[in-house]
């Protein structure tokens, strides 16, 4: 299984997603969005068979859905009902793990989901609300997909809404580590990083080809842990290319990445 | 016992100020005919409880709305709901923000007639931040503290079903219920809209039975409105009306909701039917593909 030479930036991000649900074993994998979604069904495909997925309606499916339009022949593999109450159910258990882009995340992990600016009376920019951020964070492991790394995003003080639990001492409820929180890997069109520097800091765990890290923390609005030895992002495998273009027939993911870069920086 | 309605007696049950749950799920089985019936009528300073979508943001937009008790509001492939983001950011309406599941609780709780329900979700968030009433407390039998998540009593209940009888048996059709049971069970007073009224021997089948989520002494008042849903689905005999949510969405940068209400809303349903290409029509639209 050699690296590819010619691949998306998109597709890279896929396999770095998919990389996320390597060790979940038999979890409910939940990617909201086209990229997390494929990482997860790539990753179901591959190297976590284990892995539940649901057909983002109402059935848990044994085989991950193609996006988008799927033929009239197209039976999907069903294997339990799963509608949004029961989802809750699986939640609170902890046995899922959801990939998720919030738009704002900060120093702790807090994401916001809400709002922003203002007041929260009156805010400049009202947004989704906090939806199943707040459960999600304190029950399960959870990743975020940022497709545009910047410091509008990673922001510099608390996120403006504080949607979901992080690291942050001065938030810890009584009774809890910090170590409950699961921030498993943050993914952007930069690099892959995770919570797992000191005291929980950002930290950086590899660059996409062609990027330096004066990139990332240029970008990031807040301090970033930068080990030693930063590796590159594995690049995607043919095999791997084939079954992510299998599973976005319609090539949803070239939308998805500002331009549809190539994930070799030229 | 007969519980047959029009859409006009049963909003004639609301009274200003009411707590009122609304079925569904964004932009997914709402008994939107029922809402607009509301927008119809001089209702004013209504709590809204939902997993919201265009029902929440009609009623904001229109100035029924004191209050909204939501997790998220969104038409899905329209992320943001134009009007309910309006009210925010003018600042025209409360809010009570929680998350998905602690609105289930909320639900459960008033269902069961137990005051809260305690859970660890909402901790350490803006969800206690901002919500001053939501009492976080010691456990008798550990040393955690939890969220007190209070119970959401409804005053009514809107919900659209696939099928009902005279005698409020409602059948949901489609691939989920979402959490209509609970919202039904909330309630003083459950109203539901139908696409079908059926004789109660369409319940024999054990398949149809199993697709009743909540019994009927639940339901108060069923009303017959083939489509009431719209815009929204109703899977399996709908999707959700895309051209229309672009265009309702594009009124709310030019012409405003006075300007989508003129084109459409109409005097009663059959008006707003037929203005929207009618009810063959509304039977047409494919289901979405996710």
């Amino acid at each position: 299984m050699t690296a590819a030479t010619e691949y998306t930036l998109a597709e890279l991000c896929i396999v770095a997603a998919a990389e996320a649900f390597r060790d979940d074993g038999e979890k409910l994998a939940t990617g909201i969005g086209v990229i997390p979604r494929l990482g997860a069904s790539l990753a179901m495909k591959t190297f976590n068979p284990d892995l539940m997925m649901t057909d983002s309606e109402a059935f848990m499916l044994s085989e991950p859905n193609p996006l988008g339009n799927r033929g009239d022949d197209f039976v999907q593999a069903n294997e339990t009902w799963m509608g949004f109450s029961r989802i809750f159910d699986n939640v609170w258990s902890g046995k899922r793990h959801a990939m998720l882009g919030p738009t704002q995340i900060d120093r702790f992990g807090q994401t916001n989901t809400s709002a922003l600016g203002g007041t929260y009376q009156q805010p400049k920019v009202m947004m989704l609300g906090a939806r199943g951020f707040p459960g999600n964070s304190i029950c399960h492991r959870n990743s975020f997909f940022v497709p545009s790394h910047n410091d509008r995003v990673f922001v510099d003080g608390e996120c403006d809404f504080v949607s979901s639990i992080g690291y942050n001492p001065a938030r810890l409820p009584k009774g809890h580590s910090l170590d409950d929180v699961s921030i498993h890997r943050v993914i952007t069109n930069l690099c892959v990083m995770d919570f797992g520097g000191p005291d929980h800091q950002l930290r950086l765990l590899s660059l996409h080809p062609g990027v330096q890290v004066e990139e990332v923390l240029d970008n990031t609005g807040f301090a970033v842990h930068v080990p030693e030895d930063v590796p590159v992002t594995a690049a995607p495998t043919g095999e791997q290319l084939a079954i992510i273009a299998a599973l976005d027939p319609h090539n949803q993911r070239a939308y998805q990445i500002k331009d549809n870069p190539p994930g070799m920086r030229g | 016992m007969d519980k047959r309605i029009s859409a006009a007696e049963a909003v004639a049950q609301i009274s200003d100020g009411m707590t009122v749950g609304i079925g569904g799920w964004g932009p997914r089985r709402k008994p939107m005919a029922l809402v607009r019936e509301i927008l119809r009528s001089d209702l004013k300073d209504l709590t809204i409880v939902a997993y919201g979508g265009a029902d929440v943001g009609m009623l904001c937009a229109s100035g029924k709305v004191k209050k909204v008790i939501f997790a998220f509001v969104s038409l899905d492939f329209i992320p943001l709901e134009p009007y309910f983001r309006q009210a925010r950011q003018s600042g025209a309406i409360e809010v009570m923000e929680v998350d998905e599941g602690m609105m289930l609780l909320g639900l459960r709780a008033a269902a069961w007639g137990v005051p809260f329900i305690p859970t660890q979700v909402g901790l350490g968030t803006d969800i206690l931040t901002h919500n001053p009433d939501l009492k976080v407390i010691d456990s008798p039998y550990d040393d955690k503290e939890w969220v007190a998540m209070p119970a959401l009593k409804l005053d009514v209940a809107l919900i659209h079903a696939d099928r009902a009888d005279a005698r409020g048996v409602c059948q949901i059709e489609g691939p989920d219920h979402y959490l209509d049971d609970w919202i039904a069970r909330a309630a003083d007073k459950t109203i539901v809209s139908c696409e079908e009224l059926v004789e109660s021997s369409y319940f024999q089948d054990p398949a149809r039975a199993r697709q009743v989520f909540w019994e009927r002494s639940i339901t108060d008042a069923v009303v017959e409105i083939p489509g009431g849903a719209h815009p929204t689905s109703c899977n399996p005999q709908y999707g959700f009306d895309v051209p229309h949510f672009k265009a309702y969405n594009a009124s709310a940068k030019e012409g405003g909701f006075a300007a989508y209400s003129e084109q459409f809303l109409g005097a009663n349903e059959a008006e707003y039917q037929e203005r929207v290409g009618g009810l063959d029509a509304i039977r047409a639209i494919p289901l979405p593909v996710y």
